[in-house]
Formats: structure tokens, sequence, C-alpha cells
């Protein structure tokens, strides 16, 4: 069944975040044929606009105003609202990041649908578009249908592949006007402290530390590994309990579920609340002192040693490899 | 103060998942209050020892539920609701909890309700939202603070990683993100005390909800496992050579790096 299926744009820093495009391709397999509208909204995202249809909208719509500089529920509901009421779309796709997962609810309970939340793949079968997601935080995962009205979905970062970029792509991009007002939420300053620029759940690659980093400086070695990958900090609960990091560090069935390309554990021994956050990973790497420990159970490569000795070592292993590539 | 708190029970974060005929097998699982929830209600009593006022903590489920409600209870909060769908509910969805706990709260004039931002279960964190919206007001999810001053609330919102500063005022629906307190153990005084406090039950029937009102909108078809991951290559020899064949096959062989 072709459908018209809008795809919420995310903007960070003036720039498209990695999921709007793995949404578009999402919204490409939900349409079955029919047209991916792209949806950016803000108080200047137009010249954006054109990106989104390289990778795969075939049109953008667009809500401009000084309220939307920065995301609130109200502010990007009555947006959104209003694209909605212009264009009726069959399905709805965001991403499950901190702005879809606030977003999406609102949005669903406004329209009185479903939502299926945090999916990570989605199909065609048996005359059904079947979302599948993580339950238990990925100690077992759902498929599920949309029994009653429209398809809606957030799709968790770094699971769907984005369409190839093709610059060729042209599409209309047009703008909707909406009121915005009576916001009631006011952000009043925003704090950055998120680890140096890259964000966990969209990480390609993690380095996560546990009890067996025994502090904040502990973390050192790990954050110039991670640099040295482009990569993010992690920290297993125990990590966090213990104070050696701030708890948006945290991963696990309570804490953030990360699924990256690479993910290396540091001194973390591997309780099941913290596998049931990574395990998904593409590769795991695990570098404990202990070989009993369960963390390496998980794990496709694995040395037993002191983390303080293994982690140096591999920051100046991995700068030859980028100085030799 | 009149606050609310919304409960789901779940399983432990400790426990192993199995599937037995297509469904998760609970048997001999062990349930606690999920994790977030405990935030919301350690915030209540706190939010309520600060400003007086009463705290009800809201669950919807069967009745197992009332032996995390009796904890929510000990913990200090001051009533209970348990609405118990087991007989008419039989594969709801977010669509049917929030509409279920919003018929609830819709006469109530909560100044504040506080919900975990995410059940560890299902996992969707959409409960909370909808339900401020279908009751009309605004809401902050994720909070890792929240100051009340009269009928004003600054409330820090964590945004991966970084952290908004926001205003707003009551009535208003907040979840709860990790770091916003230490939630409380259960006293002994106060799990004594939590007997004597009221633990009401209800049913649709008593929201004026039929089932047809509360139809999930979504449904699961199916439950399983994740491939069993195979215990990987535990490397050997001096400390050096390991990290050299290391790097050589994660850029090699898994072509990660």
């Amino acid at each position: 069944m072709a459908r018209k299926v809008l795809v919420l744009g995310e903007v960070r820093d003036g720039s498209l975040r990695n999921v709007s495009f793995e949404a578009v391709a999402a919204g490409k397999t939900a349409s079955e044929g029919g047209e991916v509208v792209g949806v950016l909204i803000g108080d200047s995202v137009s010249a954006l606009a054109s990106e989104m249809i390289h990778y795969g909208a075939d049109r953008v719509v667009t809500v401009e105003d000084e309220k939307l500089k920065q995301y609130t529920p109200d502010g990007f509901s009555q947006a959104l609202m209003a694209v909605i009421d212009s264009e009726s779309p069959d399905g709805l796709i965001f991403g499950h990041t901190a702005m879809g997962k606030d977003l999406a609810p609102k949005i669903a309970a406004k329209l009185e649908s479903g939502l299926i939340s945090d999916v990570t793949s989605l199909e065609e079968a048996g005359g059904n578009l079947v979302f599948t997601r993580p339950i238990y935080s990925g100690k077992a995962f759902e498929k599920k249908i949309v029994t009653d009205g429209l398809l809606f979905a957030t799709i968790r970062p770094n699971n769907i592949a984005p369409l190839e970029k093709d610059e060729s792509r042209s599409g209309d991009v047009a703008s909707v006007a909406a009121e915005i007002k009576d916001l009631r939420t006011i952000i009043k300053e925003v704090v950055r402290k998120a680890s140096e620029g890259v964000d966990l759940s969209e990480a390609k690659v993690i380095i996560a530390g546990g009890r067996g980093v025994k502090s904040e400086e502990g973390f050192e070695p790990l954050k110039e590994l991670a640099s040295v990958l482009n990569g993010a900090v992690g920290a297993s609960r125990g990590a966090c309990d213990a104070d050696y990091c701030d708890y948006s560090l945290q991963i696990g069935q309570t804490g953030k579920v990360v699924t990256p390309d690479l993910y290396i554990a540091c001194g973390i021994s591997g309780a099941i609340q913290h596998l049931a956050g990574m395990s998904n990973s593409k590769v795991i790497v695990a570098i404990n002192k202990d070989p009993e420990a369960n963390i390496f159970k998980v794990a496709d490569y694995g040395i037993v040693g002191d983390l303080f000795e293994v982690v140096p070592l591999l920051t100046e292993e991995f700068k030859k490899l980028k100085v030799n590539a | 103060m009149n606050i609310y708190v919304l409960m789901k029970r779940t399983f432990d974060t400790e426990e192993k998942i199995t599937i037995s005929g297509g469904k998760i097998n609970e048997d001999g699982a062990e349930f606690i209050i999920n994790p977030y929830d405990e935030y919301a209600i350690e915030e209540a009593i706190q939010v309520r020892d600060a400003n007086g006022g009463e705290v009800t903590v809201v669950s919807v489920g069967t009745e197992e539920a009332e032996k995390q409600l009796r904890t929510a209870l000990a913990m200090g909060a001051d009533k209970a609701v348990l609405i118990n769908t087991e007989d008419d509910v039989e594969n709801g969805d977010q669509f049917t909890t929030a509409k279920i706990l919003s018929e609830f709260l819709k006469d109530k004039d909560a100044d504040l309700i506080i919900a975990g931002n995410v059940a560890i279960d299902g996992g969707s964190g959409q409960v909370g939202p909808r339900v401020a919206e279908i009751l009309g007001i605004s809401y902050v999810t994720t909070i890792t603070k929240l100051d009340i001053n009269g009928s004003s609330a600054t409330v820090v919102r964590d945004v991966e990683g970084d952290s908004e500063v926001i205003e707003t005022s009551l009535p208003l629906l907040v979840t709860a993100q990790q770091g916003l307190n230490e939630p409380r153990y259960p006293s002994l005084p106060g799990i004594m005390k939590a007997k004597k406090k009221p633990l009401d039950e209800l049913e649709l029937d008593d929201l004026d909800l039929d089932e047809d009102d509360v139809e999930a909108k979504t449904k699961t078809i199916e439950i399983y496992m994740p491939p069993k991951k195979e215990a990987g290559k535990v490397l050997e020899g001096e400390l050096e050579d390991q990290v050299k064949e290391l790097v050589k096959l994660l850029h090699t062989e898994a072509k990660v790096v």
C-alpha cells in the first residue's frame, strides 16, 4: 500500500543529525512506493532541506519561527500539527532521540494514534509493515504492527542504514505557516557537558569504563582512546554509583542502550544489567584483569590484563594505524 | 500539594529473560518497582515533605502490583491506587495505559504528576507525555532536578548528557531520570505503617471506560530472543603483542576501525 510518510529531521548545531537520514530510509520502506516528505522545524532550517532530499526524501516541508530556535514540546507540536493538518500523512517517523522520545508521545496522544518506539528495523511482511524493537533493554525483541490508524514510529539511531546520498536528486521545498504561541516550558539555559561532541546514542565507537577505572581520573586514558577513535566515553552502573563519572554516561538496563560498531569495555565485569545495554553492539572488546569476568562471554575479542596498561598501548597502536592509513 | 506518581511493576534488572509459548516467562521471576519510578516516588515524597500535601501512587496492572504499591507506601507515599485491568484488557499498549491513567486523573486536580522516564521492560517511554497531553498540562521528561516555588517550577532536564534548565508552572508532569535523587529503602516502621494506609482497587467500570475505549492501536505479533553470542577470542602472549594483534583484528577481520 503506497503511503505518504512524514519524516522529522533533527537539527543540532546547524546541521542535520545522522538519525534524520536513517529516518528517511525507514520512511522510504514504510512508504512502500508512496511519498517521503521531510519535515524541518526550527528558526532557520530551509538551507538543510536539500540534504534530506539527497538522502531520499521526495520533498521537504519547513516550519520556521524564532520561537522554534530551541526544541520545546509545545512549540514543536504546534509546528508539526500544522504540517500534519496540511499533509494528512499515512505515516510518521522520528528519531528515537531525546527530542523524538519527548515529542512523539505528545503527537500520538493528540492524534489518538498508536506509536511504536525505539524501532531497530522495519520490513514489509505478509501484507503488514512489521516493526522490530528491543524489549527488556535488548534481552529480547518484539515484532509489532499497527492495527488501527496512523503508522507512527521512532527509530533508534545507528540501526537502520541511510540510503546512499545522491546530490543530483532534487525536490520541492515549501514552508508551512504555524502559529507558535503560549509555550509553557521555557529553556533558560543549556549546560553542555556531553562527552565532547560525540553523543553516546549515535557514537560508532564507545569506550566504557567500570569499577576497574577506580577513580574519576581513571577515565582519562579512556577519554584519550575515545578521542583517537572519534568515539564517546560510557560507563557501567558500578562506575556511576561510585561517583567516578556522571550518570549521563551510564550504559545498561537503567541508563542508555547503545549499539555502536565497536564497544570497548574496560574494567567492566559484565553484570546482566550492563550487558542489556550494550550486548547488541556489533563488535565487543573486553579488557579485564579477571579472566572469569562475565564480560568475556559476550566479547568478540578479549585481553586479560590491567586496563591502565592495555588502554594506553591501544591508544598508541590506533594512532599508528591512523598515520599509516 | 496534590501529587500523583505513575508506577509500573517490572522484572528485576538482574533477571534473565526466557520465552515460553511465545511470551516472556514470568515463572519464578522477581518483580520490582520500575527503577525509574522509584526515583519518581522518592521525589514525590521529598516535594510533599517540603511543601505539604499528599502523595498518591497509581499503577495500572494486575493485583500482583499490590506488593510494589505497598512498598511505595512503605517508602512514605500516603495512598495507593491499583487500576486492575486483569479482566478487561488482554493486550493493551501505551495508548491503553495512558487513556486509563488520564481518565482516572482527570478530576483529581493534581498539581504535580511524576512518572519514570521509561519502564525497563517495554522501554517505550510514552505513557508520561501521553497522559500530560490528554490532561492538557505541560510536561518535562528525563529530569534530574526539580525545584518548586509556589506555582512555578524550575526543572533540569537531561538531554543526551547536556542539561537544560527549564522554567515552567504547575500543574506539571515530569518524568524521572537517573540522578534525580537517591531512593530510600522502606524503614521497618514505614513497612508497619504501610499496612494501614489506603490501597484502593478500581476497574475500568469504575472509570466509566469500556474495553473498546482503551483498545490498543498496536499489536505484538512475535517475541524472540536475540541470537546467542558466542564467546569470542581471548588473546594470548605478551601484552604488547596482544594489543598489536587486537588492533589488526579490529582493522582487518572485524573491519570496525
